[in-house]
């Protein structure tokens, strides 16, 4: 880090400024409330930096202006909230498919369908299982800060040029709005050259092809393949996961993002007063950091999803822990933002001394 | 001794694999005789459709971005907004153009992105297998209007250069058709406006091309180029229909 400099800032402006400090020049967005912000803040910025922001009309031309963008080699970005990323999933699955790089940013807000405008965890399985057709990964990256709206977008940027695939933000109204202090830093590694595959004009050498469409015998098996092998390498070296396990830990409990930062603050109480419980924040839920709950459940931990859905990752939470320990779950829909207190409620109702409780 | 026809330098020498007597090929050539003569191969980048041309990349040796069907203008404002020293084209059917990607034609048209657009109109969806198009004339038997096309049921054909010339960011429109050599001439005229439009920054350069479809239409070759005077011109009348002249104002 260098140059930096501490402001007191908004969740989507972070992010936004974090787009700028990458590299980022390009943005194509639709407006909708809760990230409007981010486009807000770009179209006033980018211009000056030599950039370019585009309002499209739909989500839809959206995306596909990002992959356009990103077929060139440039950073480019689009942000949108959930009834927006449903639209984009059709381009999500095309960069997908001709390895695109490109950052995608999803404010959620709560649905299904119109749903409305509070914060809301609903679209983890959308984010986390490709969400478009075929057979392919997003890496999805969950900020709990306003300082890791910053952060985590400088990494996706990073990443998506990396591997070569895009990328997402996954936010929400929550993290999105609020005010926190804010260390702006300046990225030092280089933006990778993109010389060897970017549609660039072919000066000096045959056409290339930025395409998903492969028909000859076997070939999209063999692409298919290769996918699953990065999507592999991605699995083994990009997931990120935040663990605090006390010393005789009673419980773990699992969330991410705003439902994390709700939960720390209960969790925290309950180790002040003494008793010993566990917090695992996925940081990448895809990739999901299964290995580190499957090491929290060896030890017999029961632990405790706590979301703001109906109960999506937890599915995840089960899968890693392959019946190894209890997985119990606290879901919070939209319309109800949960207190530390209702947590640590929720907790001690878990706690093998509270349970009769229960 | 002088070649009166050489194979234009920009296409590969992969056979087509469009159906005889079908106009793609055709158009394939004039837009290569327009990349070579303007001499921006070498910054040309293209956004392929959905459709009988989704292999544009075959038959191009330039560099192609696939688009998913209809949104080509999307993609190619994408890359040319990113690189306003590149030259980018588009080449997009009338499902793919007139349908499914009938919002982004407009908005890139009315933007004013500066694009050459090569859309090929042969009444009928293609590739999937000869269904009702937007263009499908009143009357045209599809395998989705099996009682020929019924405006009380289907509307009308629609006319989207006419359309498109209206907007103010459009710096050329023309219609035109590959069914005469007269016809072929005045059509490699309009792509290479098309062209010069996007290089004298004037705006979206459009240019609608006529085009046959005899697999999907049922008939010879011979008979389908018939059709597109006898029955496709008087519905769709050739012409420019809008060019901006170096004065005025985009
Ligand atoms: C989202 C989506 N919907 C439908 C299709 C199926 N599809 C492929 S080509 C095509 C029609 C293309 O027709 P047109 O644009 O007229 O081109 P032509 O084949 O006639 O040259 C359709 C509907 C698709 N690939 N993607
Ligand atoms: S189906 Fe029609 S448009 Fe497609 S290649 Fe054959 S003749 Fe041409």
């Amino acid at each position: 880090m260098s140059d930096s400099k501490v402001t007191f800032e908004k969740g989507n402006v972070a992010l936004a400024k974090a787009a700028v400090a990458a590299g980022c020049r390009y943005y194509f967005g639709y407006p909708i409330t809760p990230q409007s912000d981010i486009p807000e803040y770009l179209s006033g910025v980018l211009p000056r930096v030599g950039g370019q922001f585009v309002q499209a009309e739909s989500e839809v031309a959206s995306i596909n202006m990002l992959l356009g963008a990103g077929a060139t080699g440039k950073r480019a970005m689009t942000s949108s909230s959930s009834p927006g990323i449903s639209l984009k999933q059709e381009g999500i699955s095309y960069m997908a498919g001709s390895e695109v790089p490109g950052v995608i940013v999803n404010v959620q807000r709560s649905g299904p369908g119109l749903g409305g405008i509070a914060p809301s965890q609903g679209d983890y399985f959308q984010a986390t299982r490709g969400g478009g057709h075929g057979d392919y990964r997003v890496i999805v990256l969950a900020p709990a800060s306003v300082q890791e709206m910053y952060d985590l977008t400088v990494l996706a940027f990073d990443l998506a040029d990396t591997y070569r695939t895009p990328v997402m933000v996954l936010a929400d109204a929550m993290i999105g709005m609020m005010k926190e202090p804010l260390e702006e830093w300046v990225p030092q590694s280089p933006e990778p050259s993109k010389d060897d595959w970017a549609a660039t004009g072919a000066a000096g050498r045959p056409g290339r092809r930025i395409k998903s469409l492969y028909l000859g015998d076997g070939e999209l098996a063999e692409h298919n393949w290769k996918l699953a092998q990065k999507y592999e390498r991605i699995r083994r070296e990009e997931t990120r996961v935040q663990t605090e396990l006390p010393e005789g830990c009673e419980l773990a409990v699992v969330a991410f993002g705003s439902a994390a930062r709700i939960a720390k603050s209960a969790v925290d109480r309950l180790n002040d007063e003494g008793r010993r419980v566990g917090y695992v924040r996925p940081i990448t839920l895809w990739p999901f950091p299964d290995e580190a709950i499957r090491r929290v459940a060896e030890q017999g931990v029961p632990l405790l999803t706590v979301e703001l859905n109906t109960g999506q990752m937890v599915e995840d939470v089960r899968l890693a822990v392959e019946g190894r320990a209890p997985v119990h779950f606290a879901g919070y829909p939209p319309g109800y933002l949960p207190s530390p207190d209702d947590i640590y409620d929720e907790i001690v109702r878990r706690l093998p001394a509270g349970e009769e409780a229960a | 001794m002088k070649p009166v026809f050489v194979r234009p330098q920009s296409l590969t020498d992969k056979p087509f694999h469009f159906c005889p007597g079908c106009h793609h090929g055709v158009i394939h050539r004039l837009v290569a005789e327009a990349i070579d003569r303007f001499e921006v191969r070498e910054r040309t980048i293209a956004a392929a459709s959905v459709g009988c041309s989704v292999f544009l990349y075959d038959y191009f040796d330039i560099d192609v971005v696939e688009s998913p069907h209809g949104r080509a203008p999307a993609v190619a404002t994408g890359i040319k907004r990113t690189n306003p020293d590149k030259f980018v084209f588009i080449y997009q059917g009338d499902g793919d153009l007139a349908a499914i990607g009938t919002a982004e034609i407009i908005h890139a048209a009315n933007r004013g992105e500066n694009l050459t657009v090569v859309f090929v109109n042969n009444t009928v969806y293609g590739m999937t297998g000869g269904q009702m198009a937007p263009t499908t004339l009143l009357g045209q038997p599809t395998t989705t209007s099996p009682y020929g096309r019924e405006f009380g049921q289907d509307g009308y054909p629609i006319k989207m250069t006419e359309m498109l010339a209206q907007l103010e960011g459009v710096g050329f429109a023309a219609r035109v058709a590959v069914d005469t050599p007269a016809r072929l001439a005045q059509a490699r005229k309009a792509v290479f406006r098309a062209f010069e439009t996007q290089m004298e920054e004037k705006g979206m350069g459009f240019v609608e091309i006529l085009s046959s479809c005899p697999t999907n239409w049922g008939m010879k070759p011979v008979e389908a180029v018939r059709r597109i005077e006898r029955e496709m011109i008087p519905y769709f009348p050739l012409g420019v229909y809008k060019e901006r002249k170096g004065s005025d104002a985009l």
